[in-house]
């Protein structure tokens, strides 16, 4: 059986279509449309409220709650300051990516963790020796995302915080209407957006709040398929899409590191001892085998395709996430993992890991496409991370 | 910190840590054995239990030491005793059975009971001794590296292979079946009478939290007879020299291969910086720089203790913590005014070697099963010997030292009871009970009465949960798993720490066994670098 949300007696009217899927456990809208277009659009060009409830969520405090998250995590947690988030891998002993999340420092020995997956265990196994508290809130924390240009607009009805002092990265506690709640400055979206943190309890009411004074600006609530979209557009990995991991990886092949995943930024080059330290400062040393990069797949070449079939190109409204091979002058060298078509920048996009030396930006690749059962290839050009990066995202 | 005075800090001065700082000074370096005690044995060593006695309470079995380890460091005094005292079952009170190590007399002694039992007596121990022999081979050479992939590495696994073949067809497929049986069925494929059947078990339970019907004790019988002369079934003969002659030895050696010893220097914390070992840390403060420390006290204490958790992976740890110790056995040790009196004893001599007090596979079973269930054994299995038969010096004149062994009286107690006065002289009083039922007029007798818990054993030998062995014998404990499958080498992920007590291969009753393989490999790996 599956769970449901803390928002689903209001998510549940609005799934016309029934798009349902499953996430962490969760029945969850796939979208409420049949398709994701407007739920897209309102993420770009208004605001889209998104249910992120299956979020693993976990509350640690205590003495060593910091050394614990330090020792776990690739980045220096002894430079996140209260009120900051950071979001970060973590890996195995042999610098294998476990899972990533954000790390939020809500006071000076209590922070949150939010992770893919289940990560009870894995805390309780890393602080082995420490002294302090972990308690799994996943069930009791309601999380909703708020995305899009006109977020902060609409957050700022709701609540008395100086939400345009909130920087990128940085939380708050605050009430919306009486409810009280954490609004942090971050999304799975790339663009300006809050994620609110509440007691299941008060999920419905913050859920009316919310559509009450943002009817006003467009909000509209978006299911996981236009989240998709924006994530690839924004370049963001994805946990058993992207990548897989190391506690699930049945081959060692399948094990990436955070270099290899494009999360080489969030290895702190010099901070204390923290799980697969020896392995990836190696791993620096001796620059990474694999990349993980955008592919943006040329229209003309793509378009020509189609046209020897006699067909008109096909895009799909939908993301798709499956393994599909990249090629350099006939031979593989890698895989493209997720893609899609991006109603904003008019091209169809892919997320792909690539060998060394060809994931440079710019360098010429092909991608695998089917067209009426025949296996063609495409150009494509490697493009730097993120594809869109809105000035407002940090504004 | 101060500039490192000492390449080399050895933590624990029994005889594992003995022979590896004497190893490591032998080869020139500058070598700080510590002690937290102020006497130096380790377990072997002699404590005063009243005034004018004093015995190794843990020394039942003196153990075996690797003759080449003896030569190489040219350990003196290490003679054994020559009194053929093995072993002495009480049938029933007034009915005593000893087995001497002459397969043949032994042979004679078991007739009376049963001809079909002493017929097959000489085989069962040359049996033994095989099977024992080969595990002597491979505990003289590091643990087999089953991950090896190199030619290289995998050339002693050949040669571990040829000796394995030279015990014949018949004899390995005898090895590999005893290892995981239980030594009830070990011993009912061989023998009818139960008390000879019983004397010969105990070994396989030694210090095991098991009883004799779980899988896997026929290995650790085999394990205390490693070293042991033929026709042994229950350990190895006595050093003449006494009870503490191995790290006496041992204790010279050191000295004279200039190794500096401090005793009452208890460790707070080993320090590690950039993955490294940097030195160890006391209680008192005091901060001691080395390059390398080789610790001889149990993985657990060492890893989880004693360094900080960040240093290692949450897996190793976690493997770490598993280490199963399980401590379950109680010491009494008894001054006594006269030596006790066995009816039926054959001859006073005997008291000299080991005196079993359990008639039955089922009782020993029995006295397994509360130690399942977190509580003492009512009528725990006893075993005794009294060492002043052999050296009199023990006590004053005239009078003597038992020291009895008594199972089961595990570590964890269940409701999470603890090891307080009551429970320590009850387990006392049956101990005592038992004895007196074989020797009358014993209780008459004792000047003085030491009763040593698994607790007890914790806070004065250091033993986690009072286990002696470091990390029980389990088959999943041994060889390349012992401490933690894939780290049977002596190193640790901690670069400059090593590991060579008990608690590694090849275990306990290996007299320095461990600490010279622990000495050889930090002295490879300063080899290489």
């Amino acid at each position: 059986m599956l769970k449901t949300s803390p928002f689903h007696p209001r998510t549940a009217a609005l799934v016309r279509a029934q798009t349902w899927r499953r996430w962490a456990g969760y029945q969850m809208a796939s979208s409420y449309d049949p398709l994701p277009d407007r739920e897209y659009a309102a993420i770009r060009s208004a605001a889209a409220l998104l249910d992120v409830s299956p979020l693993y969520k976990y509350r640690i405090t205590g003495r060593d709650a910091m050394r614990l998250l330090d020792r776990m995590v690739t980045r220096d947690m002894t430079k996140l300051k209260v009120g900051q988030v950071y979001y970060t891998p973590w890996c195995d002993g042999a610098g294998k990516v476990i899972d990533d999340g954000t790390v939020s420092r809500l006071g000076e020995t209590t922070y949150r963790l939010t992770s893919a997956d289940s990560s009870l265990r894995w805390l309780h196994m890393n602080a082995a020796g420490m002294e302090v508290a972990i308690e799994d809130l996943s069930e009791r924390l309601g999380a909703l995302s708020l995305q899009g240009p006109l977020s902060r607009a609409i957050l700022s009805r709701l609540s008395a915080a100086d939400l345009s002092a909130l920087k990128y990265f940085r939380l708050l506690e605050t009430t919306v209407r009486d409810i009280p709640v954490g609004i942090s400055r971050t999304g799975y979206t790339g663009d300006l957006g809050y994620e609110i943190w509440v007691d299941a309890s008060r999920a419905v009411a913050l859920w009316d709040a919310l559509i009450d004074a943002g009817t006003p600006f467009g909000i509209t609530p978006a299911g996981v398929w236009a989240l998709d979209i924006a994530r690839v557009e924004a370049g963001l990995i994805m946990m058993d899409v992207d990548y897989f991991s190391a506690h699930h990886a049945l081959i060692e092949q399948r094990k990436s590191s955070p270099f290899e995943i494009n999360l080489g930024w969030a290895v702190a080059p010099s901070k204390g001892p923290f799980n697969g330290r020896r392995a990836l400062a190696a791993e620096r040393a001796r620059g990474p085998r694999w990349s993980f990069v955008g592919l943006e797949i040329e229209w003309d070449s793509f378009e020509r395709l189609y046209r020897a079939h006699g067909l008109p190109p096909q895009i799909s409204n939908v993301a798709w996430r499956s393994s599909v091979p990249v090629y350099l002058g006939g031979r593989q060298v890698g895989y493209a993992t997720s893609g899609c078509w991006s109603p904003l920048l008019k091209k169809p996009l892919a997320l792909a890991h690539v060998q060394a030396p060809h994931f440079g930006a710019g360098t010429p690749l092909e991608i695998e496409v089917t067209v009426e059962h025949h296996r063609e290839r495409a150009h494509a050009v490697v493009r730097k991370l993120p594809f869109f990066d809105p000035e407002r995202k940090k504004a | 910190m101060t500039s490192a005075a000492h390449d080399v800090v050895v933590i624990g001065a029994g005889a594992n840590g003995l022979v590896a700082a004497a190893r490591l000074g032998q080869a020139g370096l500058r070598t700080l054995l510590i002690e937290r005690e102020e006497g130096l044995g380790g377990q072997g060593r002699l404590v005063e239990l009243a005034p004018g006695f004093r015995a190794a309470p843990l020394g039942l079995d003196p153990g075996w030491a690797p003759a080449a380890i003896a030569r190489a460091l040219r350990l003196d005094g290490l003679e054994r005793h020559g009194a053929d005292t093995a072993l002495t079952v009480v049938v029933e009170p007034g009915l005593l059975l000893t087995l001497p190590r002459d397969a043949g007399k032994a042979s004679e002694a078991i007739r009376t009971y049963s001809p079909n039992d002493a017929g097959k007596w000489p085989a069962f121990t040359t049996l033994l001794s095989k099977l024992a022999g080969f595990l002597e081979v491979l505990y003289q050479t590091p643990a087999p590296d089953v991950s090896a992939s190199s030619p290289g590495d995998l050339l002693p696994m050949l040669g571990l292979l040829r000796k394995f073949r030279a015990l014949g067809r018949r004899d390995m497929i005898e090895f590999l079946r005893t290892l995981p049986l239980s030594v009830w069925e070990l011993l009912d494929d061989w023998f009818e009478h139960a008390p000879l059947k019983a004397a010969v078990a105990a070994g396989g339970v030694q210090d095991h939290r098991q009883g004799p019907r779980s899988g896997g004790t026929g290995f650790v019988l085999l394990h205390h007879l490693v070293g042991a002369p033929a026709g042994s079934v229950r350990g190895r003969p006595p050093w003449r020299a006494g009870p503490a002659a191995f790290t006496e030895a041992a204790a010279r050696a050191a000295k004279r291969l200039g190794v500096t010893v401090r005793t009452g220097a208890e460790v707070s914390r080993i320090d590690v910086r950039n993955d490294r070992v940097a030195g160890v840390v006391l209680k008192n403060g005091e901060e001691i720089a080395a390059g390398a420390v080789l610790s001889t006290a149990d993985p657990a204490t060492t890893l989880l203790d004693w360094v900080d958790p960040v240093w290692l992976d949450p897996e190793f740890l976690h493997a770490v913590g598993n280490i199963r110790h399980r401590g379950c056995t109680g010491v009494v040790t008894y001054a006594l005014e006269a030596l006790p009196e066995l009816p039926g004893l054959a001859s006073k001599e005997a008291l000299a070697g080991l005196v079993s007090l359990t008639p039955s596979l089922t009782s020993l079973e029995r006295a397994a099963d509360a130690a399942k269930y977190g509580r003492v054994s009512e009528s725990p299995h006893v075993e005794f010997t009294v060492p002043t038969l052999l050296w009199p010096d023990l006590a004053p004149a005239g009078k003597h030292v038992l020291v009895a062994r008594a199972q089961y009286a595990p570590y964890w107690l269940r409701d999470g009871a603890t090891w307080d006065a009551t429970r320590r002289d009850a387990l006392a009083g049956s101990v005592t009970a038992a004895i007196e039922a074989a020797a009358p007029c014993f209780q008459s007798r004792i000047a003085h009465r030491t009763t040593w818990s698994p607790l007890d054993l914790e806070e004065r030998y250091g033993l986690r949960e009072g286990a002696p062995s470091q990390g029980e014998l389990g088959l999943d404990q041994i060889l390349f798993m012992r401490p933690v499958p894939g780290w049977g080498r002596h190193a640790t992920p901690i670069s400059g720490l090593y590991l060579g007590g008990a608690g590694t291969h090849p275990g306990p009753g290996i007299l320095g066994g461990p600490g010279w393989l622990a000495a050889q490999r930090l002295l490879q790996d300063r080899g290489r670098r």
